[in-house]
């Protein structure tokens, strides 16, 4: 098989693209030719992975235009031409070469308030939740999100509107709206009603389409501009 | 984009889109009969019901279009928070202004 | 200092989505409701010369007759009818129990909006 032409970005977000040359393997990941060239191209490049079996989400790049986790996306399916283009996540700042911070994605997930609020103490006795109520079961249907922001990096309006959470923080307030459990609704109601919330959503569904764990942000986000919606209609919110 | 205007804007699309529908269904009409503008004033000239419709729908797409412009402006240009207000509020008073002064012009006699 | 000319920066590219159908029609859905927007108080103003005379406005509308405004005006037909099935779709999204494959109702949008277009063609010529 002939080498691979990989243009991988480094530098911070005035860097720029360079070229190294990667031999192709059969059942070789993404992943798999970024590591070849910190070990035998390159020792300066900076990039994450932690369980390179597609479950923690650390290894997430762009990967020819699009975010995808590096781990789980086989080479053969995505050179083109024999070139292939590796640069950092979108949406976020620039560390060092492949590494983005996350910061601004987890203070989003913050102030939609994504953090579940206890309504029991030790001293009562657990409650119980029926796993086929309409409520669990839309909680269940978006509860698999690993943060791994390959959402937040494709969707345009992150992009174009910096205070918007986000389909990852929104998607995970719905969860939270729709646990019976959760004494926080009030005040995550507020949160995601505010400006930035999901009304800034506009469905262009790059989040769903992208999701390495088949989760739909934006269905979540229509569900929540349901809930703002009655909430105002009854007087809850302003 | 918060939570009033993503109301409003939604309000205004589903009031928009019979109202829509109804004015396609005048455009198909007259396009297929030549109407000159003495056949057109002829109906609608003193109409309450050609001044009602065309009136409410002035309004409602002015509103739609100026949250639309405002969403857009806030998405696509540089311009603060007071900057995207009077963007609205010009373009919704242009419209309805422009709006309601066309349907006075072939509705009053 | 990295001295860069500016047509030498380049951005991590990340436009990739930009192809998908559902980013398009939300593209679509956006740039029809400017146009509309930006032709609505021509739109006014054109009716409102009826407030000169009737002859002011009947003479607008014999202009209209020339076959480039026709095909204009199907044009317009095409943005309001591709805006309007587009904005159905996403209420439908936002107030209805989610259903996939909405590729089909964009393109569908998009075809509703050729007809609509090419039957005020046919009917004005």
């Amino acid at each position: 098989m002939p080498d691979i032409e990989v243009s991988l970005w480094r530098g911070k977000a005035d860097g720029r693209y360079q070229v190294y040359r990667v031999p192709q393997r059969d059942n070789q990941t993404v992943l798999d030719v970024v590591t070849w060239v910190q070990r035998h191209a390159d020792p300066s490049l900076a990039y994450r992975f932690a369980c390179r079996v597609g479950m923690c989400g650390s290894c997430a790049m762009t990967v020819n235009g699009r975010p995808r986790w590096t781990c789980r996306t086989h080479t053969a399916k995505v050179i083109v031409a024999g070139k292939l283009e590796i640069g950092p996540l979108a949406n976020l700042p620039i560390i060092k070469d492949l590494a983005c911070d996350l910061t601004p994605f987890f203070e989003k997930w913050q102030r939609a308030k994504g953090r579940f609020e206890p309504r029991l103490t030790r001293r009562d006795a657990a409650q119980r939740v029926i796993p086929t109520t309409p409520a669990r079961l839309a909680a269940d249907a978006a509860i698999e999100c690993i943060n791994c922001a390959v959402c937040y990096a494709a969707c345009d309006t992150v992009k174009w509107n910096p205070g918007y959470l986000g389909p990852a923080a929104l998607n995970r307030a719905w969860t939270l709206l729709n646990d019976e459990r959760d004494a926080g609704n009030r005040q995550r109601l507020a949160a995601i009603a505010a400006v930035g919330g999901c009304h800034a959503c506009h469905s262009h569904q790059s989040c769903q389409q992208h999701c390495p764990n088949h989760l739909n942000p934006t269905a979540s986000i229509a569900g929540l501009k349901r809930a703002t919606m009655a909430a105002y209609i009854r007087g809850e919110l302003e | 984009m918060n939570l009033r205007l993503y109301i409003l804007q939604r309000a205004t699309a589903a009031l928009l889109a019979p109202l829509v529908l109804m004015h396609l269904s005048v455009i198909l009409y007259a396009s297929g009969h030549d109407l000159s503008a003495a056949a057109i004033l002829g109906r609608t000239r003193g109409s309450v019901l050609w001044g009602g419709f065309y009136g409410l729908f002035v309004v409602a797409a002015a509103t739609h279009a100026a949250i639309g412009l405002r969403v857009i402006a806030a998405e696509w240009t540089g311009l603060g928070r007071r900057g995207l207000e009077a963007l609205m509020w010009a373009a919704f008073v242009l419209l309805a202004g422009l709006g309601l002064l066309a349907v006075a012009a072939v509705v009053l006699a | 200092m990295n001295a860069k000319s500016n047509s030498e920066r380049r951005l991590p590219n990340s436009a990739g989505h930009r192809r998908d159908a559902l980013w398009l029609a939300a593209l679509v859905h956006r740039l029809s409701g400017l146009a509309l927007a930006g032709f609505l108080p021509l739109h006014f103003l054109a009716l409102a010369l009826a407030l000169k005379s009737e002859a002011a406005l009947d003479g607008f509308l014999r202009w209209t007759a020339n076959p480039a405004v026709k095909v204009a005006e199907m044009g317009l037909v095409f943005l309001l009818t591709v805006h309007l099935a587009g904005g159905i779709r996403l209420l439908v999204l936002e107030n209805t129990p989610w259903f996939g494959q909405q590729q089909r109702l964009a393109a569908g949008a998009l075809i509703l909006a050729g007809i609509a277009a090419v039957a005020f063609l046919v009917r004005a010529a």
